[in-house]
């Protein structure tokens, strides 16, 4: 009873946040919308007996990656638009939609059916969460583990190379 | 018990808000956002189901997933200010040098 009224809660609030991020005229609106889904998306991580991941959810999205997106939108001081959405959006409305319609059908006719492992809600309070995604992490996953930190190493890379200010004599600056 | 198509609902309607975002708005920062959204569905829809067929694997790629969302925010926002900085443009709509 207790989690379907928290269950009816963080899909009514994590819903209206996504509408409201995608909805809103200014920018930081849209940036604050955002860190309100992300938490939410973390309270169904909670009721899903995911703790680790809600953690992660939290330090990482809310934390580090919307800081960012903040960071960058009070550096280039967007105002906010008198036309804010896309020229032909009815068109691309009408395919989204479709889309939905598509999703939802797929939704409707899938079995839901798969192999069960055996990682038990039980045997996740005993040895806690974080144990048990730490040992299938680093046994069973460690090279797509290795995988993403080398594009981690990469990401870092490409952000700095792209973002750093070239000096003006270098010929190579657009001026327009 | 919360029956595992009530998330996979929640998760879809994410996901097509995202798209519907990503589709309709012109400013760069909040088409990123919008990418958010849908790989927040994705991550959603992930854990629910491993959480329901009792499985470390879904978890496992939900992390990886917000690597790769970190990854891409940052790339991404690199792009917006260097087009930013060279005043190419301030919407998506206006870059259309290499639609020829």
């Amino acid at each position: 009873m207790v989690q379907q009224v928290f269950f009816y809660y963080l899909a009514f609030a994590s819903i209206a946040s996504a509408v409201l991020t995608v909805g809103l005229r200014n920018p930081v609106h849209c940036g604050l919308a955002l860190l309100s889904l992300l938490f939410h998306i973390a309270g169904f991580f909670v009721l899903l007996n995911a703790e680790f991941i809600a953690a992660v959810q939290i330090i990482i999205y809310a934390g580090a990656i919307l800081v960012l997106y903040l960071f960058v939108l009070m550096l280039l001081n967007l105002k906010t638009e008198e036309r804010f959405l896309h020229r032909r959006y009815a068109l691309w409305l009408f395919f989204a939609l479709l889309a939905a319609g598509q999703a939802f059908w797929l939704l409707l006719h899938s079995p839901f059916a798969g192999k069960p492992g055996d990682v038990t809600p039980d045997k996740v309070t005993q040895f806690g969460h974080s144990q048990t995604i730490g040992i299938v992490l680093f046994n069973e996953y460690f090279l797509p583990f290795e995988i993403v930190g080398v594009f981690l190493l990469g990401a870092i890379i490409g952000a700095i190379v792209l973002a750093k200010d070239r000096p003006p004599e270098a010929g190579n600056e657009r001026t327009s | 018990m919360i029956p595992l198509s009530s998330y996979l609902a929640v998760s879809s309607v994410l996901f097509v808000t995202g798209l519907i975002g990503v589709l309709i708005r012109r400013n760069f920062i909040i088409i990123l956002m919008s990418v958010e959204i849908m790989l927040n569905a994705a991550n959603l829809n992930l854990v629910a189901f491993s959480s329901y067929l009792d499985s470390m694997a879904g978890q496992i790629v939900a992390l990886f997933i917000i690597a790769i969302a970190a990854g891409e925010a940052a790339v991404g926002l690199a792009i917006i200010i260097v087009v930013f900085r060279g005043r190419i443009a301030t919407n998506v709509d206006q870059i259309n040098l290499l639609k020829w």
